[in-house]
């Protein structure tokens, strides 16, 4: 199963994959296959794709769309506290997520975040939107989840994909041992480095993980040439005051490389998410920042001498 | 646009379709004098010429271009030796919801006292039915296929640059040495071709006849013009009339009238589908563009003014009523002119001209639905023409559509075509290819190529009626292997396709003996040389098509038989039939399983897709390369227009979980709903097949405007269609939908599955979004100005 050594034998190991997104045009340049991988050290309050967090398999479960047919429940190998439609109380512990009841579920109800994979199979199914990454000059995206956190899996990937003349990105929070990080960084073409927030225990209080290391692995990242775009999720609240786009704009000019910064937006894609995962929703109300805020943050970002896009697209 | 035509457009869009009986007086009162006189061609050009001297001439206020068909804007008339329409027929097109037509009771009366007991049991549909086998008249009614010519005559023809380099008085000098070369003594067919000369030098001056009655009528109005500069107007424009089309064009605005006059010619002589269209116009204007702004008579935004005062003309034109099943198939105004832009020219260079930007200027301003506009790219023209057109798709109104280039020229070649005829050739109608100037490509109609496999499901019989329509294939329930239900189907996709080319072989002769098209035949290589008319042959090159219907649905069916009922054998053929014949009532589950846990067409998974690929090459066998009457083949077609709804409405559920009376999927796109893994699988999936050995497929593409904005969504997209057609695929067509869409999506996810929506940072399809996320896109959607 999934490994975090560095030196394995390429292609052999196998990797756990929560959703192939084809023809994303947000992580990287180009037309991108992007691959969400199981499991991160952070957890943060915002997180996007909640589903990625856990490294082992969840199940989803979309209610609106559940026949209340009873299939699950027949199928289910857990005798007490197993499979029920929705609507009924369910025993989320007890599951084992086998994915029996996603099998038989007709309606597609039921979802099994969490695919196993081989190297091969893996990027056999990127190159399928190769003709695309050709004219758009895109490539394929490793996120997650946090993609470091199956390093090894990562790595073989990587490299096979460099074997098959395919362009390759690596979406990362930062946080992992730093010859790991670098050992990635050597092998991929790019790196989306995200970047919460500069104070620690702020960091702490909303990701569940201080940012010394994140901060400590960018510099030592900007002493080598790795191409690397900053990418910062603006999340209102959190990281958007002027304190803290202020000393993430002086960290950045501080650094020994110049890069590219990226401002994403907050959206309340998750919210949907939440509720197939546990019936609950983030922040309920928060809004998305508006023009003006996004103008103010892009100006201070310029302010110290950086490139700024706001959005993900080159 | 200027203030003139502004006011042009406006009243065109105000203009609400009418019919114009002048038409069928006229014409009924030459035949009735003057039948049993003339041999056919010559009477039907007497005919014409008795129209272009009698017809009403309309010369608009502030109109540059001159010319209707009717007696006055959006009026459309009859064509009674096609078919004659009944006083019914008449008041139900005045009615009607959809697409109506108006007529005063007054004109009714008219109708029914001069036109109609003239025509009743001797229009050419009337002879043509009394003709047809039984068999063809029970496919026809249950929906098998559809039938073309029975109320409009063959058409889907184009134009070459010929007409912006002569005009009608050389072509009379090119009849005069046709018919000197002929040679009686040894030619059996001398005399028959003598008469179809002497009907093209007819309607040859006729059309001299008619542009000289404008020229008059302008003067006229000259004369008593108060206003000095509109008096300048309609002094040029009758020079222009008196000189166009008797000659050659000479500047921008006769090459402009020109073209008109010929389309009203040809618009004017039969109710030929798709009207006409001037092909590759930025290539024929070309010319006359650069050496008018070469030497200072023309100015770039007078040039577009007259190209917009063209556009307000086809936009005048609404697609002559039809009725019943032809109504069904192509329920709309729309007449199908479909102007051509950029790709190659006759030595293989690229294109794209001044003109071609101009013109793409004109389809964003005049945002009008004629006429139809497409671009043909190929990889020889530049990403800056791909992205200005999809800087106009974008805005939502479905134009231009685009088409690869380069496939087109080959589709062409392998039916046989020079590669410089190719090369002039182009797409018209939906998406058809064709030699322009030189080919009579006549679609003949639409195959329901799933019905054929519910009359497989059903030994033969049409559950609809219970009555035994196709050949006995074998009891469902006693059929054990997919290769046995996939010949079955093969069986009964042949048996039925013969009985459509015997239909189709009786009207193609009824059309050569009856209604010659000599006008038509003057504009279409190589009609004059060979004395043939253009619906007999004449034509250098002449393709039959019919045109498949419904692989979508199709393929995603025969998925769920190869998959549940055979591979896996967890479904029963019984108890899939059964459910199927009770249109899944009471078994919501199963039709759920099919619609979600079967490998279908549209997601690149080569489960589905081969398929698909198997079904399309099965249908291209049954048809491909049978000779039709005009000397030429027949070939395969994958486009709808609006047939898929009327398939689908003749047929009960389908085993990949459609319910009955649904629509099929449309052209070559997956089933609505289908695709789940983006437009990249999409693509891949649809470029499985073989569009090369097709006359055109068609692929319909929704995205919000979201999806396409900035610099991003453009890069995106020609990303995607330089993908698209790196596959040689043949044609794409991208609908950005609106909020009201979305709102329709929110109601019915079911049937809007397949609308994808830029999200924030990434793209979805909507109906998997939350309900607090639409709502969030439909505020956005209508910020944007939809």
């Amino acid at each position: 199963m999934t490994t975090n050594a560095v030196s394995v034998e390429p292609m052999t190991s196998t990797g756990r994959v929560f959703n192939l997104q084809r023809c994303s045009v947000h992580d990287g340049p180009g037309i991108r296959t992007t691959v969400f991988l199981k499991g991160c050290p952070l957890s943060c309050s915002w997180c996007h794709n909640p589903e990625g967090i856990d490294e082992a398999p969840v199940l989803m479960i979309s209610a609106d769309r559940c026949l209340t047919c009873g299939a699950c429940s027949e199928a289910c190998p857990v005798e007490k506290g197993g499979a029920v439609p929705a609507g009924q109380v369910w025993d989320r512990g007890a599951c084992t997520c086998c994915g029996s009841c996603v099998e038989v579920c007709p309606a597609d109800a039921r979802e099994l975040a969490g695919l196993d994979y081989s190297v091969c199979e893996l990027v056999d199914e990127l190159e399928r939107d190769r003709v695309f990454f050709e004219t758009s000059g895109g490539g394929v995206t490793f996120s997650g989840g946090e993609p470091l956190a199956q390093a090894g899996f990562l790595i073989d990937c990587l490299r096979e994909c460099r074997r098959r003349g395919l362009h390759t990105t690596v979406d990362t929070c930062g946080l992992a041992a730093r010859e790991t990080l670098l050992e990635v960084a050597r092998s991929a073409d790019l790196l989306l480095f995200d970047l919460k927030h500069m104070d620690p225990i702020r960091h702490r209080s909303e990701t569940g993980s201080d940012n010394r290391l994140i901060l400590d692995n960018l510099r030592a990242l900007s002493e080598s040439d790795v191409e690397i775009w900053v990418r910062i999720p603006l999340i209102p609240g959190f990281n958007d005051d002027a304190a803290n786009i202020e000393a993430t704009g002086a960290f950045l000019e501080g650094l020994r490389r110049r890069y590219r910064v990226f401002v994403l937006p907050y959206h309340g894609i998750a919210n949907g998410k939440r509720s197939r995962l546990d019936g609950t929703s983030v922040e309920a109300g928060m809004q998305p920042p508006g023009v003006e805020k996004l103008g103010a943050v892009a100006a201070e970002f310029a302010k110290h001498n950086l490139e700024v896009t706001i959005g993900g697209s080159p | 646009m200027n203030e003139r035509v502004q006011r042009l457009r406006q009243k065109s869009l105000d203009a609400h379709p009418s019919i114009s009986i002048e038409r069928a007086v006229l014409l009924t009162e030459f035949y009735r004098e003057n039948t049993g006189k003339y041999p056919q061609p010559v009477l039907r050009a007497k005919a014409y010429h008795h129209l272009c001297a009698n017809k009403t001439v309309y010369i608009g206020d502030e109109e540059l271009i001159v010319g209707e068909r009717g007696h006055e804007p959006k009026a459309a008339p009859t064509y009674p030796e096609i078919i004659c329409h009944s006083a019914d027929d008449l008041r139900i097109l005045d009615n009607r919801a959809m697409t109506s037509y108006h007529i005063s009771a007054g004109d009714i009366e008219t109708f029914e006292r001069e036109v109609i007991p003239f025509w009743q049991g001797r229009s050419l549909r009337d002879q043509i039915f009394d003709s047809l086998p039984k068999e063809w008249h029970q496919a026809f009614s249950a929906g098998i296929f559809t039938e073309f010519m029975e109320q409009r005559a063959p058409g889907h023809t184009v134009g070459d640059g010929k007409i912006f380099g002569k005009g009608m008085l050389d072509f009379k000098e090119e009849i005069a040495a046709a018919i000197k070369d002929l040679d009686p003594a040894s030619d059996p067919e001398a005399a028959a071709r003598r008469d179809q000369l002497d009907a093209m030098d007819i309607v040859a001056d006729a059309a001299i006849l008619y542009a000289e009655r404008h020229a008059e009528k302008a003067a006229e109005m000259a004369s008593s013009e108060a206003d000095s500069e509109r008096q300048a107007e309609l002094e040029r424009i009758a020079e222009v009339c008196r000189h166009v089309p008797a000659n050659a064009p000479r500047d921008f605005w006769e090459a402009l009238q020109t073209y008109w006059f010929a389309h009203l010619g040809v618009i004017t002589e039969l109710n030929g589908w798709d009207a006409y269209n001037p092909g590759h116009l930025d290539h024929h204007l070309e010319p006359f563009f650069e050496s008018g702004t070469a030497d200072g008579s023309l100015e770039r935004d007078f040039a577009k003014e007259l190209l917009e005062c063209l556009w307000v003309k086809f936009n005048n034109h609404p697609a002559p009523p039809k009725v019943g099943v032809t109504a069904e198939e192509s329920g709309t105004y729309t007449d199908f002119a479909n102007i051509n832009l950029g790709g190659v020219r006759t030595d293989g260079s690229d294109a794209v001209s001044e003109v071609s930007y101009l013109l793409l200027e004109v389809i964003d301003e005049m945002h009008l639905l004629q006429p139809s506009n497409n671009i043909q790219l190929s990889r020889k023209n530049h990403d800056d023409f791909l992205q200005a057109a999809l800087k106009v798709i974008r805005k939502g109104y479905g134009f231009p559509s685009i088409f690869n280039s380069d496939a087109v020229v080959e589709e062409l070649v392998r039916q046989g075509k020079t590669v410089e005829d190719a090369r002039e050739g182009g797409t018209s109608g939906c998406v058809e290819a064709g030699a322009f100037g030189k080919e009579a490509f006549i679609l003949t109609g639409y195959f329901n190529l799933p019905k054929m496999l519910e009359l497989a499901l059903h030994d033969g019989v049409d559950p609809r009626t219970g009555a035994q329509l196709g050949p006995q294939t074998g009891d469902p329930l006693r059929i054990s292997s997919f290769d046995e239900i996939f010949e079955a189907w093969r069986t009964q996709v042949r048996h039925f396709v013969d009985i459509k080319y015997r239909g189709n072989l009786v009207f193609e002769r009824m059309f050569a003996d009856w209604a010659q098209a000599p006008f038509l035949s003057i504009l279409t290589d190589d009609c004059i040389s060979k004395g043939r008319d253009y619906n007999a042959g004449g034509a250098r090159y002449n393709t039959s098509y019919i045109q498949g219907v419904g692989i979508g649905s199709l393929t995603d069916s025969f998925s769920v038989l190869k998959h549940h009922v055979y591979d896996d054998e967890s479904l029963s053929m019984a108890d899939l039939v059964a459910a199927i014949d009770d249109d899944f009532e009471g078994q919501e589950a199963l039709r759920q399983r099919l619609l979600n846990k079967t490998p279908r067409y549209g997601n690149d998974d080569d489960r589905a897709d081969d398929l698909m690929v198997r079904c399309f090459e099965t249908y291209f066998e049954s048809v491909e390369g049978r000779p039709n009457l005009r000397g030429g083949e027949y070939h395969i077609n994958m486009l709808p227009t609006t047939c898929h709804v009327y398939f689908g409405a003749v047929m009960g559920a389908m085993p990949d979980g459609r319910c009955a009376g649904v629509p099929l999927s449309e052209g070559i796109s997956p089933v609505q709903g289908a695709d789940r893994q983006g437009p990249t699988a999409v693509f891949k999936s649809a470029a499985k097949m073989d569009h090369l050995k097709t006359g055109g497929t068609l692929l319909n593409m929704k995205f919000s405007p979201r999806l396409l904005e900035g610099s991003t969504g453009i890069d995106m997209m020609t990303s995607l269609v330089r993908g698209y057609f790196g596959m040689d695929s043949h044609h794409v067509q991208f609908n950005v939908v609106t909020a009201e869409t979305l709102r329709e999506a929110q109601a019915d996810p079911t049937n809007h599955r397949d609308l994808i929506v830029r999200v924030a940072g990434y793209s979805d399809y909507f109906c998997d979004i939350s309900r607090e996320l639409q709502e969030e896109i439909i505020e956005r959607t209508e910020h944007e100005g939809f």
